[in-house]
């Protein structure tokens, strides 16, 4: 009975999107608020009945009800209730419920925290997001029902993949999909904007606090997953440029782009065409990711079960959606004023560099994905795409990406001179410098890339300080008035400073994890050990034992420095009897200056274990970056939030002192002033 | 400079053009599903190679060596992290007796030779192909990739991806059994 009280709300919601989607559209149109109010309360009445079915999935994995098909095929009565409940979401059926769930999450709350927008402008908004509602609450009652029922009953399940035993389920795809998802917003605004006609970027001031968001989130649900693969895969890789990495990789970085040329459009109306088109382009990729994962159309460790209806699916939504956003978008965007003058040597220039840059390596990315398609297509010759083609495509264009997101921030507005600027960078280009010779010359010349690496992390992380000594004149006035205008200091810069901060330690991390690092292979018997990275490696013991639905082989290693310092660590091997397969689980001492991986291998004929050992130097700051990142966003949230009120005056002095950015206000002219 | 309203117009519908295409280059691509597409091979007798070692000082791998047996022929690279996600099964299903060769694609011998060294060495040949002629010839989309190849030489199944516990019961193992007592 209750699998069926979820198929009801399913129908139910697929009801009130369509609501939500006319209403949003006609409501506007005949100048109806009570219409524009249904848009509203459909909004919210979708996510609670797409929040019931997914509750009640929930339930149905938590209590192990076999006659449901979905149940019987990804959990099994011996499994943790963590794991069973982390089982809804790990799976084509359940992980499309939540992608919707998080979409009527989004609607759900722009009905609600959207009140300050123009009343037809958030309908406009909601019946967009009503009909991306619309299109997957379909695909899921046609294609992908978790609902349906099995017959006769199994008295256990199949079990669960292994690998996805683990704290990274809980968390890694619901961070991912509140971010992929997330930039659904991105796409409803800027559609809504077309629809309505210009209105002088003031959509950005509107949609950025969601974009941020979806950004935050997909920034946190990268860094975990890649987390996540560093401690299961058992083989000391952090990223391998997996299609479905790639499909997450994408958004992202468009997102990025997006949240950089908002500024712009938010504070110089410039770049606003640009602007609608990237929202549209952001989402498109989260949908393209979307349907990679889903048809199978590329080979990857991570495609859920495959089936072609599926796939023909999501690429009809992929084309209505996308095709009809650009399609949108080529009609009106010739309308669109032109934005405001400004010098290619200024902030605004900057931030264009930045999102050519930001473009080009989502496009490489996303020709390194497609590539075995494209091939496949024309029938020629084929190539590898690997890491091989990613370190030289995604390199050189990072490397510029990064050397500019120093200059930019300290860059003024409209238009700079290249001899203040200059005094402006001075201290970061000396301290990368040193930097850079330094662990060259600690390194006796042998590593200069990781000198190169480390030099470059510098200038990144003095570079973002550097915004907060130029913004509160910290050395240029006493004391007192810099720490006065440092509390002062807009949140939003404060977020630039912590995100811009995150990239630096992200490369710090790169650096030494990739061109630092050892490894090592040996064969161990009880008693036996091997030296590694200056310590003694021993392996005191290996035990056998049972988990709650595993059989495990646990080894005792023993890591010994020169000066007595010991590291324990205990690598496992995990069998799971109801898949019939193994997993291992590598054993990670993390410090903030490397890592020491174990992993263990397989047992050979005369009783001794292989043990796989890896040394990286730095790596914690992979993911700690990511997660300072994110950080940066949440700042630039709250500041948003908090400071969103209407802001007047535009004074020019300002704008030159780059003190402050130009506030944007309805009232500002936003006439064509053509491009110089 | 002000952009003249035409082009104004053909760069706003540019996007629109280009997606188009690319959802035309998907629509065939889904007819395509590489998982279910059999090789243009299949059938037919695997093309004759000899490939340079990639262990250091072994003789490399060639179509003579497989002559007469009934074998697995795996497409693997350093590079490729789906193959490190089959490397241990690879490594159950070689120390359960299971025929498997390698060909280490598009890489470099060493870094080859460092990853069976660091994971383990299920073949019992294999041989490096980093000019990917072999591979080519083979019809390889993607990493990894495994061929089974009867007594008479001919490829009779071509596996995209990795060999799963699912495909080797379900698929591999029935059809290998099969080979070997049929001839």
């Amino acid at each position: 009975m209750i699998p069926e009280i979820g198929r009801f709300c399913l129908y139910l919601a697929l009801g009130l999107s369509i609501v939500q989607m006319a209403a949003g559209f006609v409501g506007p149109l005949r100048a109806n608020p009570r219409i524009m109010a249904l848009s509203q309360s459909a909004a919210f009445g979708q996510f609670l009945f797409v929040a019931v079915a997914f509750a009640i999935l929930v339930r149905l994995f938590a209590t192990s009800d076999f006659s449901v098909m979905v149940v019987a095929a990804n959990s099994h009565t011996t499994k943790p209730l963590f794991y069973k409940i982390a089982a809804t979401w790990g799976h084509h059926e359940g992980s499309m419920l939540l992608w919707v769930l998080v979409l009527a999450l989004f609607g759900a709350a722009i009905a609600y925290f959207g009140r300050s927008m123009p009343d037809t402008f958030r309908a406009r908004v909601l019946g967009v997001q009503g009909l991306i509602g619309v299109f997957f609450l379909l695909f899921i009652i046609f294609t992908s029902n978790p609902f349906v029922r099995l017959f006769p009953v199994p008295l256990e399940g199949e079990g669960f993949n292994p690998l996805l035993q683990d704290p990274g389920i809980v968390s890694h795809p619901p961070m991912l999909y509140l971010g992929y998802v997330g930039f659904s917003t991105a796409f409803s605004f800027a559609v809504a904007a077309l629809i309505e006609g210009p209105a002088g970027g003031l959509w950005v001031r509107y949609a950025r606090p969601w974009i941020l968001a979806a950004w935050i989130c997909l920034t946190i649900g990268i860094t975990l997953g890649s987390l996540w693969a560093y401690s299961v895969l058992g083989w000391g890789g952090w990223w391998f440029w997996d299609p479905v990495e790639n499909a997450s990789l994408m958004p992202w970085l468009l997102g990025t782009a997006l949240v950089h040329s908002a500024l712009v459009v938010e504070r110089r109306f410039s770049l606003e065409r640009w602007t609608l088109l990237l929202s549209i382009l952001t989402f498109s990729m989260s949908l393209l990711g979307t349907f990679v994962v889903r048809s199978g159309i590329l080979t990857s460790v991570h495609a859920f079960a495959v089936d072609p209806a599926r796939g023909t699916f999501i690429l009809i939504i992929l084309i209505l959606a996308t095709g009809g956003g650009l399609a949108l978008y080529g009609l009106r965007a010739p309308g669109l004023p032109s934005g405001r003058v400004f010098g290619l040597f200024s902030r605004e220039g900057s931030l264009v560099l930045n999102n050519i840059l930001l473009v080009t390596i989502t496009g490489t990315v996303f020709l390194g994905t497609f590539y075995p398609l494209f091939v496949e297509l024309s029938g020629k010759d084929k190539i590898s795409v690997g890491v091989p083609y990613y370190a030289l495509t995604f390199v050189p264009l990072a490397a510029p990406l990064l050397l500019a997101m120093v200059i930019g921030p300290l860059l003024l507005w409209r238009k700079d001179s290249a001899r203040g600027w200059v005094a402006r960078i001075g201290p970061g280009l000396f301290l990368a410098f040193s930097v850079l010779i330094l662990t060259g010359a600690a390194t006796h010349g042998r590593n200069l890339l990781l000198a190169l690496w480390l030099g470059l992390a510098t200038w990144l992380i003095v570079g973002a300080a550097l915004i907060l000594v130029r913004r509160a004149r910290i050395g240029q006035a006493p004391l007192a008035d810099s720490l006065k205008l440092a509390r002062a200091l807009p949140m939003a810069t404060w977020g630039a400073i912590i995100a811009h901060l995150g990239i630096g330690l992200l490369v710090c991390g790169l650096g030494g994890a990739t061109t630092a690092k050892e490894e090592g292979v040996a064969l161990l018997g009880p008693g036996q050990s091997t030296p590694f990275i200056g310590r003694q490696l021993t392996l005191k013991d290996v035990s056998t034992g049972k988990g709650p639905n595993f059989e495990y082989v646990r080894a005792r290693i023993d890591a010994v420095a020169p000066g007595g310092d010991v590291i324990h660590l205990t690598p496992e091997r995990r069998f799971y009897p109801e898949r019939q397969s193994e997993t291992t689980k590598a054993s990670v001492r993390e410090t903030p200056f490397g890592n020491l991986y174990v992993a263990l291998g397989d047992q050979v004929t005369d009783g001794r274990w292989t043990v796989r050992f890896y040394s990286h130097p730095l790596a914690i700051w992979i993911w700690l970056g990511g997660f300072v990142m994110a950080l940066g966003g949440v700042l630039a949230l709250v500041g948003n939030r908090t400071q969103s009120g209407p802001r007047t005056g535009d004074s020019a002095a300002e704008v030159r002192a780059g003190s402050r950015p130009a506030p944007a206000t309805a009232t500002a002219p936003t006439g064509a002033e053509g491009v110089a | 400079m002000t952009l003249s309203r035409k082009m104004l117009l053909a760069a706003s519908l540019a996007p629109l053009l280009v997606f188009g295409v690319l959802a035309v280059a998907l629509y065939f691509g889904l007819q395509q599903d590489p998982s279910t597409l059999p090789s243009v091979l299949i059938g037919k007798p695997a093309p004759a190679f000899a490939l340079g070692p990639v262990r250091a000082g072994d003789g490399g791998f060639s179509r003579d060596d497989i002559r007469g047996k009934v074998v697995l022929v795996n497409v693997w690279g350093s590079w490729c992290g789906a193959c490190k996600m089959e490397h241990p099964y690879l490594m159950e299903l070689a120390a359960g007796g299971a025929p498997i060769y390698g060909v280490d694609w598009k890489d470099d011998p060493a870094d080859g030779a460092k990853t069976l060294k660091m994971m383990g060495d299920p073949y019992v040949k294999v041989g490096n192909d980093q000019a990917g002629r072999l591979s080519l010839d083979l019809g390889v989309t993607g990493a990894p990739e495994t061929f089974l190849i009867d007594r008479t030489g001919r490829i009779r199944y071509k596996q995209v991806g990795p060999i799963t516990p699912e495909v080797w019961r379900g698929t591999l193992a029935p059809m290998i059994a099969k080979l070997e007592q049929g001839q």
